[in-house]
């Protein structure tokens, strides 16, 4: 199965980055394909290169950034990522600001789209 | 757009489930139906719990200092999205009726949303 992943909750906040994630290994681990993984609302806080969590915690920005890095398509709003901060300048590598044209593509090439949020 | 999605059309549902100030959910949200009409999908907007306030006219919103955006839903018309369902039992909780909103709406129960929900591709919550 081909999924798409939607994350409209910040990180650390809320659970919805960590139960996407955690679905994610899950559903690789299964075979499945993830084409893309999608930030919306709050959830472009998720590939800000600014974070800087404990060294205890685990870093939700990083496990994008490697994901995309790994193949995965990282995209990003960029109407909601200009509102919080994020441009070219702060964002994690392996990620791509694009519109919401590029969710709308993703939603039509996956099986699923999965939305986590609140 | 990749150009081997360019002919698939597919169901979208949005499910508006809250007020509209107070978080940007809502806002957000009509700002992604905008977007997918455009690439002219199949889009259903549905009203639930306090969604259903996004939809009464005569919005105020000097006071908060947030642009209003309830006239955006009377664009959505120009983009063809006509099918906007309210949900009876959350209007009806909230003392409203069909004369309180900004568009016409066609008011469904939870049970034929629930039905309508299992015949679409996508579902989006905002």
């Amino acid at each position: 199965m081909k999924y798409g992943i939607l994350i409209k909750e910040g990180p650390y906040n809320h659970q919805a980055a960590d139960s996407a994630w955690k679905f994610i290994e899950a559903a690789k681990a299964r075979g499945h394909e993830i084409i893309a993984v999608f930030f919306y609302n709050d959830g472009v806080i998720n590939v800000t290169n600014k974070a800087d969590p404990p060294q205890d915690d685990r870093n939700l920005q990083q496990i994008w950034s490697d994901l995309g890095k790994e193949g995965t398509e990282i995209w990003v709003c960029i109407a909601a990522a200009k509102r919080r901060g994020i441009d070219e300048s702060t964002l994690s590598e392996h990620c791509v600001i694009t519109g919401l044209g590029t969710l709308t593509d993703v939603a039509l090439r996956a099986d699923r789209m999965l939305t986590f949020g609140d | 757009m990749a150009e081997e999605t360019e002919e698939i059309v597919k169901k979208f549902m949005h499910v508006m489930r809250r007020a509209p100030h107070g978080s940007i959910y809502t806002y957000e949200g009509l700002e992604m139906i905008l977007i997918m009409a455009a690439f002219e999908q199949d889009i259903t907007v549905v009203f639930v719990d306090d969604g259903v306030y996004s939809l009464v006219k005569k919005q105020e919103t000097d006071g908060i200092g947030i642009k209003g955006f309830a006239n955006t839903y009377r664009a959505l018309d120009g983009y063809d999205v006509e099918k906007l369902y309210v949900d009876k039992t959350s209007m009806e909780e909230r003392g409203l009726t069909e004369d309180d909103f900004i568009v016409d709406v066609e008011v469904k129960t939870s049970e034929e949303i629930g039905k309508l929900m299992q015949e679409q591709d996508v579902i989006v919550p905002h």
